[in-house]
């Protein structure tokens, strides 16, 4: 499963930022492609980068003068969301897979949450409404509105946007100044931290895992818990990089559905699921639900 | 009754729903093209530049 799910992680980045002229000549891509959404946090001004990011698209039908409810980005995200939830976020975001390799370096005593992890998990949605809402549509007012979350906190924006592009166009880097290195500040902090903490901007940061994680409950992927079966050996939960209970895999906005815990369970009671729902019931009152187990 | 287990699948139905409506809203008032405008010109924010 490791090994699956890091292979799916690269070949997606790589597709998903495989303009490599871009890379060459400090520009980006101006296709059509740029019409849809990738489902992770990939800057749309990275230099290879043939999708759009959705929190930058989101950021920018939110800036557009007088208030619209940005039902492109929406779109994108419901559908997202409703068919993976944080699946996403396990296995197709490319910063994901930044702080994922980090973390396997071995420096620190790894630890999977910072200390007061249960205040601190809110600290998405607060990104979330202030940055990405409030600071995109009011905070900012005027003509000339930003995207506030990519402006002043968006590592990936640092890491594959503004270090390629800086790196290879000179007039970019002749204009960088203390904004620049705010957003490198917050970029080498996180990637540090990667190195300790198990993927601490997916826990505390990342407005686009908090909207992800709303979904959770009832995306059509899902890892099923057969508790019936279950011998609490707590395997499972030794297992979660992101420590949670057997009760709230899959559950919880926090899971991100690296499918670990399927891997670690000696009774094969976990797996990887997408419920059909019939809408006929059986006799007794149960349901009749089709299963389709893919691991 | 286990609300999320009756209800998962006609929610998820939902959101399904709301994200191709959401979608086709936002093609029919324009958004595609903001949204395409936006990503093929360098975010100087983004890059913090700007």
């Amino acid at each position: 499963m490791k090994k699956l799910r890091l292979g799916v992680q690269l070949i997606f980045t790589i597709v998903t930022n495989g303009y490599v002229y871009g890379f060459l000549q400090g520009k980006i891509y101006q296709g059509n492609l740029k019409y849809v959404c990738v489902p992770g946090l990939n800057c749309y001004s990275c230099p290879g980068a043939v999708g759009s990011c959705p929190l930058g698209a989101l950021q920018a039908l939110l800036n557009q003068r007088g208030f619209q409810v940005p039902f492109g980005a929406l779109g994108f995200l419901f559908l997202f969301g409703s068919f993976l939830g944080r699946f996403v976020c396990g296995w197709l975001c490319p910063f994901g897979l930044v702080q994922d390799l980090l973390h396997k370096i071995p420096l620190f005593r790894k630890r999977k949450r910072l200390p007061f992890h249960r205040v601190l998990k809110y600290g998405k949605y607060v990104v979330l409404v202030l940055l990405v809402f409030v600071g995109s549509s009011f905070l900012f007012g005027g003509f000339a509105k930003f995207p506030a979350f990519c402006k002043f906190l968006c590592p990936s924006g640092t890491l594959l946007g503004a270090l390629p592009l800086l790196g290879s166009n000179e007039v970019l880097r002749s204009q960088a100044g203390g904004l620049f290195f705010w957003k490198l500040g917050v970029l080498l902090f996180l990637l540090l931290l990667s190195v300790k903490v198990y993927r601490p901007f997916c826990q505390y940061l990342c407005p686009l895992g908090a909207i992800y994680g709303w979904f959770n409950r009832f995306s059509l992927v899902q890892i099923h818990w057969e508790e019936e079966r279950c011998t609490s050996c707590g395997a499972c939960e030794r297992a979660c990089p992101v420590g949670l209970a057997v009760e709230e895999i899959s559950r919880s906005p926090e899971c991100i559905r690296c499918g670990r815990c399927v891997g670690a369970c000696p009774g094969k009671c976990l797996h990887f699921s997408a419920i059909v729902r019939r809408e006929q019931e059986q006799p007794g009152g149960r349901d009749n639900c089709t299963e389709i187990n893919n691991s | 009754m286990n609300f999320w287990k009756t209800c998962k699948g006609y929610a998820c139905l939902l959101g399904m729903f709301a994200g191709v409506l959401f979608l086709g809203l936002g093609v029919w008032q324009g958004q595609h093209e903001d949204i395409w405008k936006k990503a093929v010109m360098i975010c100087l924010e983004c890059i913090g530049i700007g």
